[in-house]
């Protein structure tokens, strides 16, 4: 068996959990510098000195996503502004993004922990590395891109789209491992088999690194079917860096998730004490190595289990299941987060539509498709140009919010559910649902 | 003297229009012209009634998304070029037609017209005497 850092990654239980209670101690003190945390600690009497063991977590307060919005943009960072060197933010959301800010060595840190990610999972110095997640403030792109190359593996910052591109790419540099969201990798497949190449003979892949968008072990099955590949689940989101957070071993049967990088609880959202072993609830998760803008207890309104038992790799670090869902409304449709109240919010500013709308989210070949549906308010009906202006406009402005082009379709009042009490506003029909 | 047409959404479902005309029909309301237009999504008729006022009411009581637009009618002669020509006089004018559906009787045509400038075309249908059909004569026809 190989480690990328084989000390840490084995580590004993019981260190592990010495080490994050130093780590969490040490975080605290960082974290009285900002202005949010450091009014919280004083109210709660939280010192660094004051944390003996985990069970001391139980003093935080939770941190939301809320939160984040509320202290726009750097109500919740931790150092002065000339040693912060890079700015993410997250896609999509409502209102003010929200916004994570990295030091010289939370980089480093994070490019050590996809690098360790990517290490298990088979990646070594020799390989062709090609990453077809968007660049930018997704942390898609340049969380994969540095942990590679800490790696030591040529890495090709492809980017998103231009499937012939990265076909053109594959065959022509030898890439050996992919990063792809799950409906794209089956999207390149086809692409493949449209160009008469067979993935499995005519290219050096091996394996693939899919995550960011649900998706369900039949459907891991088939794109490893149609590319000859393994293929590896990662976790990972914005608030906690990036990619990394947590990622499949090769025995593909949970995700690790990084203990000496994050203290990670499950809990009942609607008590939110904890839940029994290994039932399912909600990850909440403190980061305990990184300096910039440390989180406690922040809410990741995703569901999960923790796997029980040891994993026959050798890590000691838990497992998570592969998620179950959500404790909110968040729709993750192309690696894009969306909530029904940005679709919601665009709607109700044409006074042309009525109240009722219909979001319904289905997989059309191996594209989720989503589809808003709106009833019709004030508009002069005998005016066919007018109508299909208006269908257009809703769709860019929709495009502008949500980063995807939905299909709006403009439907007769009294046919969607009624906006009063609880009304269906999203139906998923997607096959991995 | 304008004439009163209503305009009514249907979603492009099976049985739609069927059901949305027997609301008329049990009302007692007879249809005196119509037309469909339709997208991939929907379609938009178009009618006018014996009774427009009544029709509306109706419609709107069962959920019907619709609204009343004012449109021209004309009567022109049901022969080879008057067609072409009274349309050229609104053009010759610079008046876009938005939409337009015809039906003949006998030996006369009858032109439902829809433009945005109803002012301007009253001038043409003025000057050039053209013979306008108002809605009493209408849904007498």
């Amino acid at each position: 068996m190989e480690y990328w850092q084989e000390e840490i990654e084995t580590m004993k239980r019981s260190d592990l959990e010495k080490l994050q209670v130093e780590r969490l101690r040490k975080t605290v003190e960082i974290a009285m510098n900002s202005p949010f945390y450091g009014k919280i600690f004083k109210e709660k009497g939280i010192t660094p000195e004051s944390i003996k063991s985990l069970d001391d977590l139980k003093r935080f307060p939770f941190t939301t996503k809320e939160d984040l919005r509320n202290n726009y943009p750097f109500g919740l960072a931790s150092v002065p502004k000339e040693k912060i060197v890079r700015l993410h933010s997250s896609s999509g959301t409502t209102g003010n993004p929200t916004v994570i800010v990295h030091t010289q060595e939370d980089l480093n840190q994070w490019a050590n922990q996809v690098a360790r990610c990517m290490y298990m999972v088979g990646l070594r110095d020799t390989d062709v590395f090609q990453n077809t997640s968007g660049y930018g403030m997704f942390t898609g792109g340049l969380g994969f891109q540095y942990g590679a190359e800490r790696l030591g593996a040529m890495t090709i910052p492809a980017a998103a789209g231009n499937s012939k591109r990265q076909v053109k790419f594959i065959m022509d540099f030898g890439t050996t491992v992919l990063h792809a969201i799950p409906s794209y990798a089956t999207r390149l497949a086809e692409v493949f088999f449209e160009m008469g190449i067979d993935p499995k003979k005519d290219t050096k892949l091996t394996t693939l690194c899919i995550g960011a968008e649900p998706h369900s072990e039949e459907q891991r099955k088939r794109i490893e079917q149609l590319l000859g590949v393994k293929a590896y689940n990662c976790f990972g989101m914005s608030e906690m860096n990036g990619p990394g957070v947590a990622f499949e071993c090769k025995e593909q049967n949970g995700l690790h998730i990084w203990e000496d990088y994050v203290i990670a609880e499950i809990l009942d959202p609607e008590t939110l004490e904890p839940v029994a072993e290994g039932e399912v609830g909600e990850l909440v998760l403190t980061t305990i190595n990184r300096e910039a803008m440390p989180l406690f207890r922040y809410r990741t309104r995703d569901l999960t289990r923790f796997l029980p038992g040891e994993c026959p790799c050798g890590r000691t670090h838990r497992r998570i299941s592969r998620f179950q869902g959500r404790s909110d409304d968040m729709m993750i449709v192309k690696g894009v987060n969306i909530f029904p109240v940005q679709i919601e919010k665009i709607l109700m500013g044409f006074k042309e539509l009525g109240m009722n709308y219909l979001i319904t989210i289905e997989t059309v070949g191996n594209n989720d498709e989503m589809m808003v549906e709106v009833e019709l308010g004030e508009v002069r009906i005998d005016d066919f140009p007018k109508l299909q202006a208006l269908t257009k406009e809703i769709t860019r402005q929709l495009k502008d919010e949500i980063l995807l082009t939905p299909r709006v379709k403009l439907v007769e009042n009294g046919t969607l559910p009624q906006s009063e009490g609880k009304a269906v506003r999203v139906k998923d029909l997607r096959k991995n649902h | 003297m304008t004439i009163n047409q209503i305009s009514v959404f249907l979603e492009n479902k099976f049985g739609r229009l069927n059901e949305v005309l027997s609301f008329l029909s049990e009302a007692k309301i007879r249809v005196v012209a119509a037309t469909v237009a339709d997208t991939s999504d929907y379609g938009i008729l178009r009618l006018i009634t014996t009774d427009q006022q009544k029709a509306f009411q109706i419609l709107k009581s069962h959920n019907v998304s619709a609204n009343v637009n004012e449109v021209i009618a004309i009567s022109i002669d049901s022969c080879i070029s008057k067609f072409s020509e009274t349309v050229e006089l609104f053009t010759k004018a610079g008046i876009s037609i938005e939409y337009m559906y015809c039906f003949s009787i006998d030996k006369k045509a009858i032109l439902v017209l829809r433009t945005s400038n109803l002012d301007a075309a009253y001038d043409v249908i003025r000057k050039n005497s053209l013979n306008f059909v108002i809605e009493s004569q209408l849904i007498n026809l």
